[in-house]
């Protein structure tokens, strides 16, 4: 490897976290009208860490990817407006909801590609697996990192750091290597004017793909159970000694 | 009869807390299918002394002093190894930091779906429930396949009491191959609980207008006793007032302990994404229509800088008998 860089970054199109989700009765699932979609914003860190490699590089490519529905084109739009170089659609009107099943389909696409790094976000905010980047790399044979808040890549050897419970785990690598990103990691930019005109000219390839036989089935999606009515105890300094009460004899957690 | 693989956690050579949560939903996940329950634990030899009379059929034991620190792919083939030798419908991990990373790697080594996070076991065979959208909704998941892993999330099951399992102690297959090197874990100067761990949580938002008021939220932490973890709201990690680690919320951690404080926090739909299945909730916000009040099942409206003082003494009291 050379000071060529080539990354593929994953990105998923998902409703925007300030949605307010309504249960359509029809199809089981959300009711997608009146939300708004974005790029899942841990997929912003990853195409912004990929960006900054390629500009320290001096030379590279960064293509986006995406499995979903057409609709999934606005997503990789965002991305090659911040700056990626080309894109791909892996078509699908059925994106599986079973993160292996969605690996599978992704990492096919990739196997060939070349990659010198592949990078996902950490989770997708809408289903939350916190799976597909890592399943990517098993199944590719490649090193795989997870939930990186800090990355160095040096001459085909990289370094992460990983936020566990009391502590930061440091974890080095050979590349090729798949890393899902996580905060900290960086400030993802705000696509330019110029970028946004760019983006519109920029490659983007659409690729039917049909998803293999899912082991899993969505049997029931609701809103979550609503918490107890909950109460004002008291105004100011008064209400200490009516909450360490309810403390004490309600909820029995003093 | 079919089986179920509990996969344990360690941290310098002593069972989680975690664990016993991993065992009591194995145990429920066996009872839908009717299976029995075994587990694994991977770890250093000093271990073993944690195994005993734990709560499944028989526990296995991955014993390597190289297998202190959390080594991605070691674990994988650790797991693998045992998980692959047959009848087993779930593995089931914790959804830690450790589990949320294994987890996968399994599922694409024994080719099989990953159900992530689950909170509950649903009626049915195999029938899983998980918050997705960030807590805002339920899925309820049933796993056709032959197999699957099923990673739950920590303090959403009561432990399992002890049991009579018999350890067997094994090897590492020679045939794991180590692409990721853990190089080591750098622990905070001042080792504190962290949030997802504590079950009781005291958490500080902009409300506390600046960095050093931060001490009236330690303050309270610390007159709890020994069991609370100091949090904080992004608002204030994006300040530079506290570190990621303690960001509770949609990008941050997801806890549920027994006691959420919720001290100058308005309660962003990204905040309660990672608090709202707190058991009991207290909120301290001057503005009497703040959204925190809505989750809350105590709220007493008013200053934080008047309150917290007096609420900190009437604790600390109370805690030291
Ligand atoms: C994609 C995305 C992800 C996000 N992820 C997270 C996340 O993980 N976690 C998170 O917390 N946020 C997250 N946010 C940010 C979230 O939207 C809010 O901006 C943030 O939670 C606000 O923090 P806050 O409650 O501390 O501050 P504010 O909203 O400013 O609230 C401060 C509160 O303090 C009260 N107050 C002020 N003075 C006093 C006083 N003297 N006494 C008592 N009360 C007082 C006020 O009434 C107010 O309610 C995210 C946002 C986005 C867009
Ligand atoms: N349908 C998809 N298309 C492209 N990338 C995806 C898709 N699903 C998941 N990913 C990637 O995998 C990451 C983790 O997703 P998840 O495992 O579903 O939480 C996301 O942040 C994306 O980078």
């Amino acid at each position: 490897m050379g000071d060529q860089l080539k990354i593929a970054v994953l990105v998923k199109r998902v409703p925007d976290s300030e949605a307010r989700i309504k249960i359509d009765s029809g199809s089981g699932g959300i009711d997608p009208a009146s939300v708004k979609f974005v790029v899942n914003p841990y997929d912003e860190y990853a195409v912004e860490e990929a960006l900054a490699l390629k500009e320290k590089a001096g030379e590279g490519e960064v293509v986006v990817i995406s499995l979903g529905a057409d609709s999934s084109q606005e997503t990789l739009r965002s991305a090659l407006a911040m700056g990626a170089d080309r894109g791909v659609l892996l078509k699908t009107e059925n994106a599986p909801t079973d993160p292996f099943a969605a690996a599978q389909i992704l990492a096919a696409e990739l196997e060939d590609g070349g990659f010198d790094l592949i990078l996902s976000g950490k989770l997708a905010i809408d289903d939350y697996h916190h799976a597909t980047g890592i399943i990517v790399a098993e199944l590719l044979g490649l090193p795989g990192v997870s939930a990186a808040s800090g990355l160095t890549v040096e001459s085909g050897k990289g370094s992460a750091e990983r936020e566990i419970e009391g502590g930061v785990e440091v974890v080095d690598f050979q590349l090729p290597a798949v890393v899902t990103c996580d905060k900290g990691l960086n400030e993802p930019r705000y696509p330019a004017l110029k970028g946004i005109m760019m983006a519109k000219k920029k490659p983007l390839e659409v690729k039917d793909v049909t998803p293999a036989d899912s082991g899993v089935e969505v049997v029931g999606l609701d809103l979550p159970p609503a918490r107890p009515e909950g109460r004002i105890v008291g105004e100011g300094v008064d209400g200490v000694a009516p909450l360490i009460a309810a403390l004490q004899q309600e909820a029995k957690v003093l | 009869m079919a089986k179920i693989l509990a996969v344990l956690e360690q941290r310098d050579g002593a069972l989680k807390k975690v664990s016993g949560e991993i065992l009591a939903a194995a145990r429920k996940i066996a009872d839908s299918i009717d299976a029995s329950v075994d587990a694994i634990a991977i770890g250093p030899a000093g271990l073993e002394s944690d195994l005993n009379g734990l709560a499944a059929d028989k526990c296995t034991f991955v014993s390597s002093d190289s297998l202190q620190l959390y080594q991605a792919d070691l674990y994988a083939s650790a797991v693998e190894a045992t998980a692959s030798s047959g009848g087993y419908r779930a593995i089931v991990i914790p959804a830690t930091a450790m589990g949320k990373d294994l987890g996968p790697r399994i599922a694409a080594r024994l080719k099989c779906p990953l159900v992530a996070d689950v909170t509950a076991v649903a009626d049915g065979e195999l029938t899983l429930v998980r918050p997705v959208y960030a807590g805002k909704a339920m899925s309820t998941v049933k796993v056709t396949a032959g197999t699957a892993v099923v990673t739950v999330r920590p303090n959403a099951f009561e432990a399992a009491g002890s049991g009579n399992a018999s350890v067997e102690k094994i090897e590492l297959p020679d045939t794991a191959v180590k692409r990721v090197t853990t190089a080591q874990v750098k622990a905070p100067e001042n080792k504190s609980l962290d949030v997802s761990e504590a079950s009781i949580v005291v958490s500080g938002g902009r409300g506390l207008k600046e960095a050093d008021n931060f001490k009236l939220i330690e303050e309270l932490a610390a007159a709890f006793g020994g069991e609370a973890a100091v949090g904080a709201s992004r608002a204030v990690v994006d300040a530079g007032w506290r570190p990621h680690s303690e960001q509770v919320g949609q990008t941050g951690k997801v806890v549920s302990p027994d006691l959420y404080v919720a001290v100058g926090i308005s309660g962003a739909i990204q905040h309660l994404a990672g608090m709202r299945t707190s058991k009991v909730i207290v909120a301290v916000n001057r503005d009497k229509d703040a959204p925190i009040f809505g989750v809350a099942d105590y709220g007493i409206v008013g200053d934080l800088f008047e309150i917290l003082p007096v609420l900190t003494e009437k604790i600390a009291k109370i805690t030291a008998g």
